[in-house]
């Protein structure tokens, strides 16, 4: 018990601070890898609540692809990230401000959730949820996934297909003066608009 | 001590805030703006599955699941704008974004 503990303030601590990192350092670079950093650890507190399938999809999906995503833009985009700092010193003391407020009356709301709500709650994490003993955490998943929730399941492939196309429809960009295959034109072409009769005179030419 | 579900939702609240608070002082950097609102989406993420962790039901983490497709979608959505945004005027200074004003 003391090692679970030991573990949860470990990375819960790891997981804040590279969170404070991301919106305070200067370069945007490193606050990519910090958000890597703090994602990581947020696994690490999914693998201690028993949720080891999201743990891995949380790595999976964000350090490798959305985070590495992000890196690209950072580093595609050629921009003097000096001038875009410039309001930070301003705007500190009111987000500080609200921030610390707003981070008070969560903290206080739900933990008097927790510990005083109508919710009966358990001792211990439950992984498996209330599927019994000796099932994994991906085996209750996919048994609740695939059944109760299937159409939500189905809405959230439409959302990334939608999200696909809308990116390399964004992206896109036709640059004006490239030779490419329009296959329309070569489908509609007949004999006649191929060909051409012509009787040449002698000792003249064609054109 | 045993670290109960008030431990989870008190780090997913501080969180929270911190996106909130990268939102406010990050004014003019979208870049960073997002990856608060990743960082947000992260806390509702933490919420969800410490509450589907306690109460023993699995739902929870459906649900998350669902806010991770809904968050990489976003992140993709959002990037490809900027990266249009960044070509069709040369910086990504978002204050001054007035080109659809009539």
């Amino acid at each position: 018990m003391a090692l679970q503990a030991i573990a949860f303030y470990l990375m819960a601590a790891a997981t804040i601070a590279s969170a404070i990192a991301v919106v305070s350092s200067r370069n945007p670079v490193h606050s990519v890898l910090f958000l890597i950093a703090s994602f990581f650890s947020a696994a690490g507190l999914f693998v201690l609540l028993g949720a080891e399938f999201l743990a891995m999809l949380l790595v999976v999906v964000y350090v490798g692809a959305v985070a590495v995503l992000f890196l690209f833009v950072v580093m595609m985009l050629d921009v003097d990230f000096a001038e875009l700092r410039q309001g930070f010193a301003r705007y500190m003391p009111l987000g500080g401000l609200i921030a610390g407020g707003l981070a008070i009356e969560m903290v206080v709301v739900s933990t008097t959730v927790a510990t005083h709500g109508a919710a009966r709650l358990s001792e211990a994490p439950m992984a498996s949820g209330s599927s019994g003993p000796g099932v994994t955490n991906a085996e209750a998943i996919g048994g609740v996934l695939y059944t109760d929730y299937v159409y939500l399941f189905q809405a959230a492939g439409m959302v990334l297909l939608v999200a696909m196309i809308g990116a390399i429809v964004l992206t896109l960009r036709h640059k004006p003066g490239v030779k490419r295959q329009v296959i329309m034109d070569q489908v509609l072409r007949t004999p006649e608009s191929g060909m051409r009769m012509v009787s040449p005179k002698p000792g003249e030419g064609i054109d | 001590m045993s670290i109960g579900l008030a431990h989870y939702l008190a780090v997913a609240a501080i969180l929270f805030t911190i996106g909130v608070f990268g939102i406010f002082v990050n004014r003019k950097n979208i870049i960073v703006i997002l990856m608060s609102v990743e960082l947000i989406l992260l806390a509702v993420n933490i919420n969800l599955v410490a509450f589907s962790a306690y109460l023993g039901n699995v739902t929870g983490q459906i649900f998350a699941m669902l806010v991770l497709t809904v968050a990489a979608a976003e992140a993709a959505v959002g990037l490809a704008i900027l990266v249009t945004f960044f070509r069709n005027r040369g910086d990504i200074a978002v204050d001054d974004a007035s080109m659809m004003k009539g």
